[in-house]
């Protein structure tokens, strides 16, 4: 170990320049001689001047420290630092209380919408093909009609009523079929036939589960229907029957027809059809007839945000219907069987048959 | 010499010459000058303060270090150079704790650069291992031979200071903590 010492301290002398010109001759030499000796001066030169810089390091860092004590690094940093916009300064600090108060926003929308039934309502995506008229309009008539106030005489009806639909005849002698949803809250009923007379009905039965209704004409002035020229199908009618309909969406009669696209109806409501014909508000309660001119339902609704998709309920409901009127409403037996004398026609002699059949209903209510 | 005249931003070729000749003065004043500058650049880019100062004193090194060396040749304005070097460290330094959006803020015109951090790197892994050692050591080497080797103090001042009877009993100790410390020093990974 000594000898390791003094060799080490040899090393040291002769890299600092202490020694005598002999003793520095005679290193060198051994030097020279020896390359274990040789290495283990460089290795101490390099190792020593490591610590040394490790101490300038030191130093140095020392020093840049004092100097940054002297930096009032708070002052600095508020004056540099970027403020974001109000805006993201407030999502930040509140986040989580943001968060909390739009799912409870959320939360009571959605709750509220649920008990008041506007999520489970099938109108909000259904709407009845009935037509509202104008309020102006109706303000005005109704001022006329209580100047000349003889509603029930005058053949010729110059009130619109608020609501007006369509409604067809099942039997021979004034019973007509129309949709519930038109002549629902109603104060009086009238039906305008083609020809422009009016008639005043009594509401004989209601079915609300499968929006039909049943009126009868009481008016004097009304004289019987020639036999009816159709019958009501019993059966189910297969896809793709060409299916059409006339009605009063206007003042003058429209047609309308498609296809029998599905036999379940909105939402898969298996009382009803479900065609592609292109119906407008007011066919509601009209007649759907099939290429023969047999009636297989009547027009009730269609689907607002689709078009060429409307609904009729099936015949079978409205001879359900007929079957359930108690006998005593009725005044005049009702008759529904009609004799078919359309089938070989073509459609535009079809509906000129048709139309003595076929009314507006126009609904009153205050 | 007045202080006014020797206050304020150190021009370029000050600092060189500063460095060069120990200037606490100018060491000084070019820290003060730059270091709300990069203050600005690590606060705004996910850092704090003590980034900021960590950073800055890191590239106040490299350039020290590289004009004592005598390879430094100042090829842009200064505040260019050090802000480059210390926008290089801090994108490091975010990759490292993966704090790296994929941008950051610039404030300052910069240029690319990368060996002399590189270099830099090299020699603090040495320190610290130097570092280590010494606080192995334990005491009394450790002062023994930060006095000798770094402070440069005489063998008579430092066997004063120790109270060794001799010279020749402070010289051994002092070899015996060298071997330590060379032992400890290459012992490490």
């Amino acid at each position: 170990m000594s000898e390791n010492n003094e060799l080490t301290e040899s090393i040291e002398r002769y890299l600092n320049g202490e020694m005598t010109k002999l003793e520095r001759a005679q290193f060198e030499e051994l030097r020279a001689k020896d390359a274990s000796i040789n290495t283990k001066v460089a290795e101490h030169k390099h190792f020593i001047n490591l610590v040394k810089q490790y101490g300038e390091r030191l130093e140095l860092e020392r020093r840049l420290d004092a100097i940054h004590d002297e930096i009032d690094v708070h002052a600095l940093e508020d004056e540099l630092m970027i403020h974001p916009s109000w805006v993201v300064r407030m999502w930040r600090n509140h986040h989580s209380k943001i968060s909390v108060a739009a799912s409870i926003a959320i939360f009571a929308v959605l709750s509220t919408l649920f008990f008041t039934g506007y999520l489970n309502n099938k109108n909000a995506n259904y709407g009845p093909l009935k037509g509202k008229i104008d309020k102006l309009e109706r303000d005005q008539n109704t001022l006329i009609n209580t100047v000349k106030n003889l509603p029930v005489q005058h053949p010729q009806m110059t009130n619109p009523g608020n609501f007006r639909g369509t409604g067809f005849a099942i039997s021979a002698n004034g019973y007509i079929v129309t949709d519930n949803h038109v002549i629902r809250n109603a104060d009086s009923v009238y039906v305008q036939a083609a020809d422009g007379k009016s008639y005043r009905t009594k509401v004989v039965y209601v079915e609300p589960v499968n929006d039909i209704a049943i009126l009868e004409i009481t008016d004097p002035s009304f004289k019987p229907l020639a036999p009816l020229p159709y019958t009501l199908k019993k059966t189910e009618t297969d896809l793709g029957e060409s299916v059409f309909t006339i009605g009063y969406p206007k003042e003058s009669i429209v047609l309308g027809s498609g296809l029998l696209t599905s036999s379940t109806g909105f939402k898969g409501d298996t009382t009803q059809y479900q065609t592609s014909a292109l119906l407008d508000y007011g066919h509601s309660g009209g007649p759907l007839f099939d290429n023969k001119g047999n009636i297989i339902g009547i027009v009730n609704g269609k689907q607002t945000r689709i078009e060429g998709a409307a609904f009729a309920v099936k015949t079978s409901y409205l001879l359900k219907a007929i079957k359930d009127i108690p006998a005593d409403s009725l005044n005049k037996p009702l008759n529904a069987n009609g004799k078919n004398t359309l089938a070989g026609l073509a459609r535009p002699q079809q509906i000129k048959r048709l139309e003595n059949y076929v009314f507006m209903v126009r609904v009153y209510n205050q | 010499m007045s202080k006014e005249i020797n206050s304020g931003i150190p021009t370029d070729s000050e600092v060189i010459l500063g460095i060069l000749n120990n200037s606490e003065n100018v060491l000084k004043r070019l820290y003060l000058a730059y270091f709300p500058m990069i203050l600005q650049l690590v606060i705004n880019n996910n850092g704090n303060t003590d980034d900021a100062k960590d950073i800055y004193q890191e590239a106040i090194i490299v350039l020290y270090n590289k004009v004592k060396t005598g390879d430094f040749e100042l090829s842009s304005k200064l505040k260019t150079y050090i802000y480059s070097i210390c926008r290089r460290l801090w994108l490091k330094r975010l990759t490292q704790m993966n704090r790296y959006g994929g941008d950051i803020k610039d404030f300052q015109e910069f240029l690319v650069v990368d060996d002399e951090t590189e270099k830099n790197n090299e020699r603090d892994i040495q320190f610290n291992k130097m570092g280590s050692a010494l606080q192995q050591l334990g005491e009394p080497c450790k002062t023994i031979i930060e006095d000798f080797y770094i402070n440069n103090k005489s063998m008579q001042e430092i066997c004063e200071e120790f109270g060794y009877t001799n010279a020749d009993n402070a010289k051994t100790q002092k070899y015996k903590c060298l071997q330590r410390l060379k032992k400890l020093f290459f012992q490490q990974k």
